[in-house]
């Protein structure tokens, strides 16, 4: 995996819950794209159709706050969404993303910096973001190495079965 | 599958089916906790989560759980150290036992006063997490204690704890203290070790407050965090009440709010939805006679289940509208249409504004 990224900034403000990423009444819809389709719609109806795979978004304070809904991580990696870049995140998202393998930094005040449609550069292993437009660099704070190897597996499921094939778990008997 | 005894499953979102795509996740879920051999599987039989899993004795204190749910915080009322995640990562629990935690900074709630009439666990909570906003507590474990939280019922613990998460927090903890303890032990016989702060115990923060003259509170839309007095929200129209949720469908609320509507009538033009947290709920509701209450006041009343507060089956809301809700999230669009608006407040303010008509002050409301 490349840890160095760059690309298109979506730009949301702060707390942007889970309902807002992805609704509870479109939780049941099974075809991944047609969830997709409905993501962020509350705040950005143009943000499903116009993202493009490798785009970037950053956020304010507490992105993903609300329900532990996997679903909310997961549509967006489905549109392609490379990385997350925010103030801070709310607990369960953070870990439902780095679990599906979407890189997250938290990063103070990248809201400020960037605008809707810049471009951002990330060097993910050193928690740097920069901004070419204005030549900005902001530090932001690194992904603890367990997480980051959970993100270079590509994810927990996939971090899970490399882990289990060099030492496989201890079940416990059935009754 | 890492030990099934220790797994607990049960369908609450969406139950009875209402869609095709529901009854296929249904289906789903019995077809995994059957290859899986999972016998604690009750089903959409016993109602939500977070209220049926203490009930039926698979919560104790000092223990550490995991669910598939943000709303897990709800068992740390019972001193029990729980807490959401998503379903990759209950995977990853399934099939091992284990998972990455960071002990997580405390800051600890000294609610003092006595709590005044009308005032509920619900009105506490909602003035916290208004004063600490919905990123107070991120990451951290909230601590409710003091005088104020050992004088509030069980029932009443569990809503704290239940919207700790509304704050960002990973747990929401209530030490136990005899009422927990008899509590726990009517309904399992488990054996089970009380874990209480050692007398030196770190807080990031103590955070003092006085209920003494706290007014019920009520958290307008968008946000769980913007919590005011009834008064500055007084007035405004209201074309749906619900009263249920794992935050506030327990027996006390149902209760409280029966009350309120004992020998009125909600107008014509709302919409009264109860919905019991649970079997047992339902039935000593039914039994108290609590539902014929409700029933003559005009209320619907459904199967114990989630409902519109995941914006799932049951009373969703139609562009313009505004609900009154006993539960926990307002978030844009989170009970349906995008331009509906979710004000959350006590079971007894949801009551009074029922049978107003507009969200009202329960204090001002003649009890039967």
């Amino acid at each position: 995996m490349n840890t160095v990224m760059r690309g298109k900034v979506w730009k949301f403000g702060d707390n942007i819950d889970t309902d807002i990423i992805i609704a509870g009444p479109y939780l049941t819809i099974r075809d991944p794209d047609k969830l997709a389709s409905h993501a962020m719609e509350m705040v950005n109806p143009e943000f499903a159709k116009n993202v493009k795979p490798g785009d970037i978004i950053v956020a304010g304070k507490n992105f993903g706050c609300g329900s532990s809904r996997e679903e909310a991580p997961y549509v967006l990696k489905r549109l392609g969404v490379s990385a997350i870049v925010a103030d801070f995140f709310a607990r369960i998202f953070y870990r439902n993303a780095i679990n599906l393998g979407i890189p997250l930094i938290e990063c103070k005040d990248a809201a400020q910096k960037f605008q809707e449609g810049d471009t951002i550069e990330i060097e993910l292993e050193k928690g740097i973001v920069r901004n070419p437009r204005t030549h900005e660099e902001l530090q932001g704070t690194k992904l603890p190495d367990f997480l980051m190897e959970i993100i270079k597996e590509g994810g927990a499921i996939e971090a899970l079965k490399k882990k289990l094939k060099q030492t496989p778990v201890q079940k416990k008997a059935r009754k | 599958m890492w030990d099934a005894d220790k797994v607990v499953a049960l369908i609450d979102h969406w139950t009875p089916a209402a869609t095709v795509d529901e009854a296929i996740i249904h289906q789903k879920c019995l077809e995994f906790v059957d290859k899986y051999h999972i016998e604690n599987w009750l089903g959409m039989r016993e109602g939500i989560c977070h209220v049926v899993f203490p009930q039926k004795g698979f919560v104790k204190p000092g223990d550490l759980i995991v669910g598939s749910d943000s709303h897990t915080t709800t068992y740390g009322a019972l001193g029990a150290f729980s807490t959401g995640i998503g379903s990759t990562e209950m995977a990853v629990v399934l099939a091992t036992g284990e998972l990455w935690f960071k002990v997580p900074a405390t800051i600890k709630f000294e609610v003092s006063g006595k709590i005044p009439k009308f005032i509920m666990g619900k009105d506490i909570i909602l003035r916290i997490i208004g004063d600490i906003g919905v990123e107070g507590a991120t990451y951290k474990t909230m601590e409710y204690a003091g005088e104020a939280v050992r004088e509030l019922s069980v029932d009443g613990r569990f809503t704290l704890s239940n919207m700790a998460i509304e704050a960002g927090a990973k747990a929401g903890i209530i030490e136990p203290d005899e009422k927990t303890i008899e509590w726990v032990k009517s309904r399992t016989n488990e054996k089970f070790q009380v874990v209480r702060n050692d007398p030196d115990a770190e807080f990031e923060e103590v955070i003092k407050m006085d209920i003494s003259n706290l007014e019920p509170q009520v958290a307008r839309p968008p946000s769980p965090g913007d919590a005011v007095p009834v008064s500055e929200v007084e007035g405004i129209k209201i074309d749906q009440a619900f009263l249920g949720s794992c935050t506030n469908g327990r027996i006390e609320d149902l209760r409280a709010a029966a009350k309120i509507v004992k020998g009125k009538k909600i107008p014509r033009g709302v919409r009264g939805i109860v919905i019991p947290a649970s079997k047992e709920v339902y039935t000593q509701a039914m039994h108290e006679g609590l539902l014929d209450i409700f029933l003559e006041a005009g209320c619907v009343i459904c199967n114990p289940h989630c409902g519109p507060c995941i914006g799932g089956s049951s009373g969703l809301l139609g562009p313009g509208e505004a609900c009154i809700s006993s539960s926990n999230r307002n978030f844009i669009g989170r009970m349906g249409s995008k331009d509906s608006k979710v004000y959350l407040a006590s079971p007894l303010t949801v009551a009074a504004s029922a049978v107003k008509g507009e969200i009202t002050d329960p204090r001002k409301v003649k009890q039967a």
